[in-house]
């Protein structure tokens, strides 16, 4: 509106306008024959673009007077896509970066054997290795063999044991999946949770192979600027096994409420594969090949690690209940959208 | 487990630093301390740990005492096992371990005291006590545990004057029963291994002692009991009976059987403390099979070259030349009480050493079992990070249609739910899935985690409502959800996992053109297939055929779905989905506010086809010209009767049949009782050419004439 007065004052005004100088310029100074014509010319011009100026100025009036304005600053209006799950979004991301590290997705079933789920993986029976995972079985399994019984797996770590009796090294899968344990649920403990597994089994894999790679995922997911400490720890298909904690990404390793003021924050385990764990491998394949020798643990060493996803999205998020991923409440996901 | 520094270091005593700093370094030795207390000035702190189950070594002060003399390369004050001089026995205690019971009971040891005085403790032991917070019981009880939580092995005092002439360990009798310490009456099987005296059970070997010769104030005379007993054994009797102790944790995890003489020696010297004396020596059985299986294992071989191999780069490697030497190996392993001797090798390659194993170090098996003991002294943190190469990555058959039908989900506004995996029986018989199948494939659980639990879900269907209601609850009247995940069918023989998808909405939805807003949600969820189908080659001739014409829609549903107001899809003519308004008593029984309206698809069926692949058409130059019709036919007279008959026209240039919009409204006079009035849109387009009246006229005509057949009347 203030351009559209300027630009009329500019060119179009009594005394300054440049129309009013060109035309005394050269009008009045031009053969006296051609001023009539120009002259009528000149006053149809100066004539039209007032109209045009005036009508702007009109519709621009009207806008703001409001019949045709629209109050911007009302909610903008459009129909919200859907929101991905939290918790299969983290699942997702980790998975990304082990694609980006060669490795290849491996899924495998929720309901397993005692064999895969316990003793390939060197849970023997009645060992109490067994109570740190509070199993469902599955009814009507007593007649079995133990190793026939089916249970729903406790982790993902029998798709490592299903993928070396699938196919021979060099391996890198990652495995992300539903596990459960009879455990009650509390605010950190669920039944129901997920895992992504890893398995890397090659010549020549080191347990600073296995440092090195956890250290580059958890700065891919977590930031460059995070650390990671690796402790000994035990399970039983892995040997030497570690616990490993990542810098709390909330107060950059000096101590908050979110780690308990000890600037750690702990998720993942993970070791070099056990050679038992081989040698179960080795007495499934050579049911198929007696000659077979693929996991010769004298000629292959590997490494495994898990994670849960629950842990580490409430870590990402700052979520409090691990009951909220699972009830499907919308004011719940719409903080994620 | 409880661990006070002030006992630590009274077996380490020049520990160079403070107890943070100890707690620290065990840590990061895999002997965590989960907590720190300060007990007060002089008394040091109190240690919580958590010792992984395969460390029972490390279960008590002297364990812990040991890791940290390897930390910091310090000696470890020996255990002072001397007693008093004994009086001598008219004749020996008699021990028999009963044949049956030699691969259980690997060693006992007794020791006989007598005339002790019963009485407080005093001393170390009271101090000790106050400080973990034990409450103390007699000199004689605290003895005992006194020993369990200094060195770990459990032991027993028996009231000597109580037991039936000597001890046998063997195993129950099926029935006999037995009272124990915590005063329960067992009654036990034949696989229960006992410690009985000449006439019954005195106690549950390695579980708990007898209540019939149990300490008293009026004890006099003792028997001590230090034993080595089988961990299948022990766990299996501990679980039978409902019963987890300090003692029955250790022994399933394997005890020491050379330390049973020193914890007996180590509870004798206390109780006698208070007066009394030893009579005769150390009664020691022991059965030499079991030793040479457990504390007497031949030496195992470590290469250095294994440890590399294992291990990989250090941080404070120099060329060609591993910072992780073999003299640190030696001094690692010789600190946690193995034996080495060097293996002669010629200078060339790496040294080996044949390894003693210490005899409470059961977890001790295996070379790797050394070299994860020699990264774990060394510290984890000092390897190096190095990468493996990389491979090719290959994508997971189901990768891409899963994903696409996630994102088409998300993009049509429906947010992604995980419910539980499991099912209640009602609902497991209630919800069948799209192929209506009888609920003979449903798999249940032995152990469920509640009644509510019974099942492994048949259908993703009961999960998606529990989560609608839960958002109904909580007054939340907008919903649309989907989970993607599997159901579960089969037999206690074999479980089959089948990917399905569950959609849910409820909320208020505007009318559209063609539906009242009462019905709009069950054409959304028609939509929503139709949309998810179309990601699909749903004929295998024809990779680029869109969906609309394998997929058909029939009345027909299950009966959780509310009759006339549902629908199953038929893909090729086999059921793929079903969807529509949840069934009024269904809603009624889960109390739901609002009409909720579901969907669930069979994806196992869905992913068998191949994601399709867009194959572009040419655009046509020409003008596509628009001819509107409003008909009205009687109600008995659906969409699909009117689409069909006029493609069956087959009219090559009717590129689109759009039915616009459909009045019911009798008020309006826009069409009569039992009669809806149509506007029907026809798209006419040539590929070749510019279309010409007299032939728009002629369709138009066939059109009309087409539908009046139908019943249809033509509105002015
Ligand atoms: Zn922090």
């Amino acid at each position: 509106m203030r351009d559209a007065e300027a630009f009329r004052l500019r060119w179009l005004g009594r005394k300054q306008g440049r129309l009013k100088l060109i035309s005394e310029a050269w009008l009045k100074s031009g053969p006296t024959d051609a001023r009539k014509p120009l002259g009528i010319r000149f006053n149809q011009l100066k004539q039209q673009i007032e109209e045009v100026l005036t009508s702007v100025s009109l519709r621009i009036q009207k806008v703001l007077e409001g019949e045709e304005r629209v109050d911007i600053t009302l909610p903008g209006g459009v129909r919200a896509p859907g929101i991905p799950h939290p918790l299969l979004k983290t699942m997702n991301e980790i998975v990304a970066v082990f694609h980006h590290l060669g490795y290849s997705t491996a899924l495998g079933p929720q309901v397993e054997s005692d064999f895969y789920n316990f003793e390939a993986l060197n849970f023997p029976p009645n060992h109490p290795a067994r109570d740190t995972q509070d199993t469902l079985v599955l009814a009507d399994q007593q007649a079995k063999p133990s190793r026939d019984r089916l249970l729903m797996r406790t982790h993902t770590s029998p798709v490592q044991i299903r993928s070396m009796i699938a196919c021979a090294p060099p391996i890198r899968i990652v495995v992300p999946g539903k596990v459960h344990r009879n455990d009650a649920a509390d605010a950190t403990h669920s039944p129901v949770f997920h895992q992504v597994e890893g398995l890397c089994v090659d010549t020549n894999i080191t347990f600073s192979d296995l440092k090195g790679t956890l250290d580059h995922a958890m700065k891919a997911l977590f930031g460059s600027s995070v650390k990671t400490r690796f402790f000994p720890s035990f399970f039983p298909f892995t040997e030497p096994s570690a616990d490993v904690q990542i810098s709390c990404i909330f107060c950059s390793g000096a101590g908050c409420r979110k780690c308990k003021q000890s600037g750690w924050i702990e998720l993942l385990g993970c070791g070099m594969v056990d050679p038992t764990v081989f040698a179960s491998v080795t007495e499934a394949r050579r049911k198929l090949n007696p000659a077979d020798d693929a996991y010769n643990p004298a000629k292959i060493t590997g490494f495994a690690f898990g994670m849960g996803v629950e842990r580490i999205a409430m870590v990402q998020h700052g979520i409090s209940d691990i009951g909220h991923f699972y009830s499907g409440d919308m004011r719940f996901l719409e903080q994620f959208a | 487990m409880n661990i006070l520094t002030k006992w630590l270091r009274s077996f380490v005593p020049d520990i160079p630093v403070d107890d943070r700093q100890l707690a620290e370094d065990l840590t990061l030795r895999g002997i965590a301390v989960e907590g720190i207390h300060d007990l007060g000035p002089g008394n040091g702190h109190l240690f919580e740990m958590d010792i992984t189950t395969n460390r029972v070594d490390a279960m008590n002060h002297y364990g812990v005492a040991r890791e940290a003399a390897t930390i910091y390369n310090l000696p470890l004050v020996p255990l002072d096992t001397a007693l008093p001089a004994a009086s001598p026995a008219s004749q020996p205690f008699s021990v028999q371990i009963a044949p049956e019971a030699q691969n259980l009971c690997g060693r006992f040891t007794a020791q006989v005291l007598r005339n002790i005085t019963i009485a407080p403790s005093t001393g170390q032991v009271a101090e000790f006590f106050a400080l973990l917070g034990l409450k103390p019981i007699s000199n004689a009880v605290d003895a005992t545990n006194f020993v369990l939580q200094g060195m770990g092995h459990p032991n027993h005092a028996y009231d000597l004057d109580k037991l039936d002439g000597g001890i046998i360990v063997r195993l129950a009798r099926k029935g006999e029963r037995v009272k124990l310490l915590d005063g329960s009456e067992r009654t036990l099987e034949p696989d229960d291994l006992v410690v009985a005296d000449h006439s019954r059970a005195q106690g549950l070997a390695g579980v708990m002692g007898g209540w019939d010769s149990m300490i008293t104030a009026e004890t006099k005379n003792i028997l001590v009991e230090a034993a080595w007993f089988d961990p299948a054994s022990v766990r299996r009797s501990a679980r039978r009976h409902g019963l987890h102790t300090d003692a029955s944790h250790r022994f399933e995890r394997g005890a020491d059987l050379n330390a049973c003489a020193t914890a007996n020696a180590l509870v004798a010297k206390l109780i006698l403390q208070s007066g009394g004396a030893p009579e005769g020596k150390l009664i020691d059985v022991v059965i030499p099979s079991v030793a040479a299986r457990t504390a007497n294992r031949p030496p195992i071989a470590l290469s250095m070259a294994q440890v590399q191999r294992h291990l990989g780069a250090t941080l404070d490697d120099q060329p060609n030349h591993s910072a992780l030497t073999a003299n640190l190996v030696r001094q690692y392993l010789t600190a946690l009480g193995c034996t080495l001797s060097e293996s002669p090798t010629n200078n060339l390659q790496p040294a080996t050493f044949s390894v003693q194993l210490p005899s409470w170090r059961l977890d001790l098996e295996r070379e790797i079992d050394l070299v994860e003991e020699v990264a774990r002294v060394y510290g984890y943190n000092r390897f190096a990070n190095t990468l493996p190469t990389a491979l090719p990555v290959t994508a997971h058959p189901l990768a891409a249609a899963e994903s696409a039908v996630r994102t088409r989900l998300l993009a049509l506004g429906y947010s992604e739910a995980i419910s539980s995996s499991f099912a209640s029986e009602a609902d497991g018989a209630t919800y069948l899935g799209v192929n209506q199948q009888a609920a003979h494939g449903l798999v249940a659980l032995e152990n469920p985690l509640s009644d509510e639990a019974r099942l492994l879900r048949p259908s993703l269907a009961p999960g998606m409502l529990t989560m609608l209601a839960h958002n109904l609850n909580r007054d939340v009247r907008e919903v649309r959800l989907f989970e993607q995940g599997y159901l579960f069918n089969g037999s206690a023989e074999q479980v089959v996992e089948l990917p399905s998808l569950a959609l849910g909405l409820t909320g208020d939805m505007p009318p559209m053109p063609l539906h009242s807003a009462k019905d709009a949600a069950v054409f959304e969820l028609k939509g929503v297939i139709e949309s998810l189908l179309s990601l699909f080659a749903v004929s295998p001739e024809a990779l680029s055929t869109s969906a609309a014409s394998a997929l058909t829609f029939v009345s027909d549903a299950p009966a959780w779905l509310e009759p006339g107001r549902s629908s199953t899809a038929l893909l090729n003519g086999a059921p793929i989905a079903c969807f529509g308004e949840l069934a009024a008593s269904q809603r009624e029984t889960r109390k739901l506010r609002q009409p909720v309206f579901l969907a669930v698809l069979d994806l196992d069926a869905v992913y068998r086809l191949p994601l399709r692949r867009a194959t572009a058409r040419e655009l046509s130059r020409f003008q596509a010209v628009e001819r509107d019709f409003s008909f009205t036919f009687a109600d008995a007279v659906p969409w699909r009767t009117i689409a069909d008959a006029v493609h069956a026209l087959d009219l090559p240039e009717l590129t689109r049949l759009v039915p616009v919009e459909i009045f019911r409204d009798t008020k309006a006079g826009s069409a009569s009782a039992g009669k809806y009035a149509l506007l029907l849109r026809c798209v006419f387009q040539s590929n070749q050419r510019t279309l010409r009246e007299d032939e728009l006229s002629e369709w138009s005509a066939r059109l009309i004439a087409t539908l009046t057949a139908l019943g249809g009347a033509i509105r002015t």
